[in-house]
């Protein structure tokens, strides 16, 4: 799998201050595929794709893209590598002083020197392809939840981007629209064949449309495999993840370092 | 002990916080210098931000300064009367706005109109992670939201200083010509004899143009360097106004000091 890898962490370990968020992490990102990373809240997941993104730079070890090490970058090449990149962020982030037209048409604008015309053109098609041309006239602040979510992933794709990162897409979303993103997801991805990572913690819907998927937890990689190997894995991590226990392998309390009963004064009058 | 060093202890948290605080606002100042050649080059850029910063605080500017010029009026011919040289008024009106009242008041405006308005703006696109989208897009948000703003703010304050004037001075003339009845040859003449182009009109424009460099920096800073919260961004939407107001009023003494 390393052979063709696009994006490939090696023995990355980061930390915000002194709080250590991930851990000797390896994993590898295939050229044109779709993987997710799983894992509970505060378990670094979305710090992953600020790492290959370089918003944020790992403290130890490497983070490959195409080669390359984003974290020894210079500020220019970085973003040369970003002009590469798209990123669907978790509640959309669309500007909020543009039309949806000059939204999608953003990164087109800024980066390209192209004619108003063809400008246009590229961004109807864009919108097309989330299944939303005729909102171009819209402001961000007209569209539903999912309506923002999709015209997101069209500014994200406007410069037909290598590589898609996507920051829980999935989120806040009704049934329906949640369908229609994991659709256009699998389908965008397949068309422009882009490798993509996708950080989320929708289970089932994510197993349905990935090519391989990486448990994470405590700041390492748990567990990983292909869809069908996770819903059939043995380990009781991933089943407790799978099926939404609350508890398991991950505990229901946070680790508080005494019991209710010392916090409370009962015991340990001594100390 | 402990409750006689606190109160010390503040305070020099405070002094060193103010101090790192003020290291931050020069490195972004100079960030925004270096990151000025898209709001320059792509002018329209700046010019949409004069429309939101300046244009539309043309209503209050116009407002208050006549308001401001018709309280002078009354006020300064009541007191000229007494020494019986209420045909000084003209003079008096035109040399309070155009040197202290204009460029002050108009920046106080511009500060609670146009500044809490782009901390507020740009703290929220912080919020929303939009300035974060950007960045991601290989687009600097410096040059992209914050370069035009600043540069925006620093070209209307000057125009807007001078309006207020124009306005004050009307003001003036309204309540010392039309309604108290003074001789409008007098009102006039006796001002034009007494400001001096450079050192009144100028200097006044050179203060407003460092009030509105001052001004919106600390707006375009505050936002940026605002807490991604509704809280963090009310809050440094005060820090704006506050701030700006206590910077020009300070910044007001030392340029009048070095000018007149």
């Amino acid at each position: 799998m390393s052979s063709d890898s696009f994006i490939e962490l090696k023995n990355v370990s980061f930390a915000y201050g002194d709080r250590p968020i991930l851990q000797d992490i390896s994993l590898t990102i295939p050229r044109g595929k779709l993987v997710a990373i799983m894992g509970g809240s505060g378990s670094g997941k979305t710090t992953l794709l600020r790492l290959i993104s370089g918003q944020v730079l790992a403290q130890k070890g490497q983070v490959l893209v195409d080669g390359k090490d984003v974290g020894r970058m210079s500020s220019r090449d970085l973003y040369q590598h970003r002009r590469r990149m798209g990123m669907l962020f978790q509640f959309g982030a669309l500007f909020t002083d543009l039309s949806v037209f000059d939204n999608v048409a953003f990164p087109i604008r800024e980066h390209t020197r192209l004619p108003e015309s063809m400008i246009r053109d590229l961004v109807l098609m864009k919108l097309n392809a989330v299944g939303l041309r005729g909102t171009e006239a819209l402001m961000p602040a007209e569209l539903s939840g999912g309506m923002a979510r999709r015209i997101a992933l069209a500014r994200a794709i406007a410069l037909d981007p290598q590589i898609m990162l996507y920051d829980e897409p999935f989120t806040g979303l009704d049934p329906i629209s949640l369908g229609t993103i994991a659709l256009l997801i699998k389908k965008l991805n397949d068309a422009l064949g882009t490798s993509a990572v996708m950080v989320t913690h929708d289970v089932h819907k994510s197993l349905e449309i990935v090519d391989h998927v990486y448990f994470v937890a405590g700041g390492k990689i748990a567990a990983e495999g292909t869809p069908d190997e996770v819903r059939h894995s043995s380990s009781p991590w991933v089943q407790q993840f799978v099926q939404g226990e609350a508890d398991g392998p991950v505990h229901f309390a946070y680790p508080a370092g005494n019991s209710l009963a010392e916090a409370f004064g009962i015991k340990g009058e001594t100390a | 002990m402990n409750a006689l060093l606190n109160p010390i202890r503040r305070l020099g948290a405070l002094s060193i916080n103010a101090i790192w605080r003020l290291g931050f606002i020069s490195r972004f100042f100079v960030a925004i210098l270096l990151n000025s050649g898209q709001s320059l080059l792509r002018f329209q850029l700046t010019i949409r931000e004069v429309y939101f910063a300046g244009v539309l605080s043309l209503i209050i500017i116009i407002v208050s300064g006549l308001f401001v010029g018709m309280v002078l009026g009354l006020q300064g011919y009541n007191t000229l009367a007494r020494f019986g040289s209420a045909d000084a008024l003209g003079a008096l009106v035109a040399l309070s706005l155009l040197r202290e009242l204009g460029p002050v008041l108009a920046a106080l405006l511009f500060a609670s109109r146009s500044g809490s308005a782009m901390t507020a703006e740009i703290g929220l696109m912080k919020a929303t992670e939009q300035l974060e989208a950007m960045s991601v897009m290989a687009v600097n948000p410096i040059a992209r939201v914050v370069a035009p703003r600043f540069w925006a703010g620093v070209i209307s304050m000057p125009i807007l200083a001078a309006l207020f004037n124009v306005m004050g001075i009307f003001g003036g003339y309204l309540v010392g010509v039309e309604m108290i009845g003074l001789d409008a040859g007098t009102f006039w003449s006796q001002m034009q004899n007494n400001v001096d182009l450079h050192y009144d009109v100028i200097n006044g424009l050179i203060k407003s143009l460092f009030f509105g460099m001052a001004v919106t920096l600390i707006a375009v800073f505050e936002g940026y360097d605002a807490t991604p919260t509704a809280a963090g961004v009310s809050s440094a939407t005060t820090r704006t106004v506050v701030t700006s107001a206590l910077v020009i009023l300070a910044l007001d003494f030392v340029l009048t000091a070095f000018m007149f």
